[in-house]
């Protein structure tokens, strides 16, 4: 079709979401109770017979269930999926071998059920009453949706960020149900350090006057400059220093500290005289318009409180004592949100634990959001990885597409 | 697969855990895992060896053991092998102590400098021996902290080390009758299996 000229070969194409609806309630570790609830669910690839060819994608913060492809055909200027680099044909998540799943986590505001959802008690948007819900939660859920789509095990669970907390919580609450474990950027449990930037975040959300405690649907507002102030910390953690002074430090006379101005002088004022100020303030405006206020500071809590040694006097390789699948754990030089120490202290733990384990630290100067982009060494190392797993499927769809 | 490596292979359980200090693309653990069914770890710091690993298949962890092996629990391994790497660390004697550790058992190779050639070179030269085991330049060698089959020993005794058993061969991994009299002195390559 001429109107997809826009969309690369290697991309999963055009796609569409759609809605899942389920009814049996679900106890959260908090104690409430979630009696009815849906989850916007993406698939890629297709299902084999014995359904063994099945990954789950988990996403982190601000992801979503569109984690590859298009979705409108007329628009040339449309970004694919966040993953869009590692899932495709002939991709690292290779659609020519693997059904790919990727859902929005419930408490999300892309479909799923959460704060800006309707409460079927109320008639009004949740808000502040929708409960917390945490990685466990989460993973509760996800295998519903498991069980709803016919896979005993996933072939792979793979996440970055809290994605890759999902997977941990996969390997030790259900070791029966993937066989493989890929936990990218991720961290055992967040530092105070981590604790703090989160509060930050919620802070300045929960200051906005347009938050009005939550409930500002009823008020037919949001706390825009809230959230923007959130993501804009937030977005300062997501890059290295190095990737800052590179991008900001076009200019030779700035030296190689990231200073370029804007306009080329100095205002004397208190506006935008750097680059990368306006960045930020672009980078948090935009995500502002397009996330919900009351989703941010409830997935901040989740991340706060995850931590699986807590069941096990605060040791991870107790935790991870049931585990069967087989774990590929990975980190970036330059992340210091997530950083290779916070990694290895989760590959330590599976080698105590006496669990098959790979570990990988990639050089890259691009930070924490290094999990998301074509870092050759990162996209080989999963490649090569993914291929091994997609031959352990059986009925292995044919090489040559790849 | 190196030679080396297959003259080590009898050292090795089936059904054992072994980790490899230094394994390269991972060949030998996954001819362990093949033939003894192994379950095998590997440490290794070349990025190229490393992806060599993940195609196999084999456990491979990323980390440099000049930085000791501290997240690595006593006794956790069977075997803990080191080959052709010790003479390149930065403290030979820390690794040995910490593969002693780890391993129930340990086996180590390494280049004998006191082998004639390398003493007749030092000697009739005055130079730094250079052979095809030793191919390198006394400045960008990345060998530091060379030794003899005695010296070897000699850390054994002070240590308190058994070992149980060794293998003194050539370079192309044979031995001699030669080599088992003076094996200081017609060595190439020692092969150790040393234990507490």
């Amino acid at each position: 079709m001429s109107t997809q000229k826009h969309i690369p070969a290697d991309s999963v194409g055009l796609v569409q979401p759609q809605k899942l609806h389920f009814d049996e309630p679900l106890t959260l570790r908090s104690g409430r109770v979630i009696e009815r609830y849906d989850l916007m669910v993406e698939t890629y690839g297709t299902l084999n017979a014995d359904a063994s060819n099945a990954i789950l994608i988990c996403h982190a913060l601000s992801g979503d269930h569109h984690a590859a492809g298009y979705y409108d055909p007329e628009n040339p200027k449309e970004k694919p999926g966040w993953w869009d680099c590692c899932i495709g044909p002939g991709k690292p998540f290779d659609t020519n071998h693997f059904f790919v799943v990727c859902l929005n986590n419930l408490g999300g505001c892309a479909g799923s059920t959460g704060p800006s959802s309707i409460n079927p008690e109320t008639g009004r948007p949740y808000g502040p009453d929708f409960p917390i819900v945490t990685v466990r939660d989460w993973v509760n859920s996800q295998v519903r949706l498991a069980d709803r789509l016919g896979i005993k095990q996933w072939a792979a669970v793979i996440g970055g960020s809290l994605g890759g907390m999902q997977v941990m919580r996969w390997a030790i609450s259900y070791p029966d149900r993937l066989r493989h474990a890929l936990i990218i950027a991720a961290a055992p449990k967040l530092s105070a350090q981590n604790i703090a930037f989160n509060e930050v975040a919620r802070q300045s959300i929960m200051s906005d006057p347009d938050f009005h405690a939550g409930r500002y649907y009823d008020y037919n507002t949001y706390p825009q400059k809230g959230v923007m102030l959130a993501r804009m910390v937030g977005h300062i953690t997501y890059l290295s220093d190095a990737l800052m002074r590179d991008k900001f430090g076009k200019d030779a006379r700035a030296g190689a500290f990231g200073r370029d101005l804007r306009t080329g002088k100095l205002s004397f004022g208190f506006d935008v005289d750097f680059q990368v100020q306006s960045y930020l303030q672009y980078k948090g405006e935009t995500f502002s318009k397009n996330f919900d206020a009351n989703t941010y500071l409830l997935v901040t809590k989740t991340l706060d409180y995850f931590d699986p040694s807590v069941d096990y006097d605060g040791d991870l390789s107790r935790a991870f004592a049931d585990a069967q699948c087989k774990f590929l754990v990975m980190s970036f030089s330059s992340d210091w949100r997530f950083s290779p120490e916070r990694s290895r202290e989760i590959v330590n733990a599976l080698l105590k634990a006496k669990k098959e384990v790979s570990y990988l630290e990639i050089e890259a100067d691009e930070g924490h959001d290094a999990f998301l982009l074509p870092i050759p060494r990162y996209m080989r190392a999963l490649r090569a990885y993914m291929k091994r797993v997609a031959a352990e499927c059986g009925n292995v769809v044919a090489e040559g597409a790849a | 697969m190196r030679s080396d490596l297959s003259l080590i292979q009898d050292w090795i359980t089936p059904g054992s855990r072994v980790l490899d200090l230094g394994c390269g693309d991972g060949s030998f653990l996954a001819h362990l895992k093949a033939t003894k069914n192994v379950q095998g770890v590997g440490l290794e710091i070349d990025p190229e060896n490393i992806q060599r690993c993940l195609e196999l298949g084999v456990n491979v962890i990323e980390q440099d053991m000049n930085q000791g092996l501290g997240n690595f629990e006593s006794d956790s391994f069977d075997t803990v092998v080191l080959a052709q790497t010790l003479q390149a660390l930065h403290r030979p004697d820390v690794i040995v102590d910490e593969m002693l550790r780890v391993g129930k058992n340990c086996i180590l190779t390494f280049p004998n400098f006191a082998y004639w050639r390398h003493r007749v070179y030092l000697l009739g030269r005055g130079r730094m021996p250079k052979s095809e085991t030793l191919p390198f330049e006394w400045y960008d060698t990345p060998n530091v902290h060379l030794c003899t089959i005695n010296d070897f020993d000699e850390l054994c005794r002070r240590k308190n080390i058994r070992v149980l058993d060794r293998t003194v061969v050539d370079d192309r991994q044979r031995s001699s009758a030669l080599m088992r009299l003076l094996p200081n002195l017609f060595g190439i390559n020692a092969i150790y299996h040393i234990t507490r």
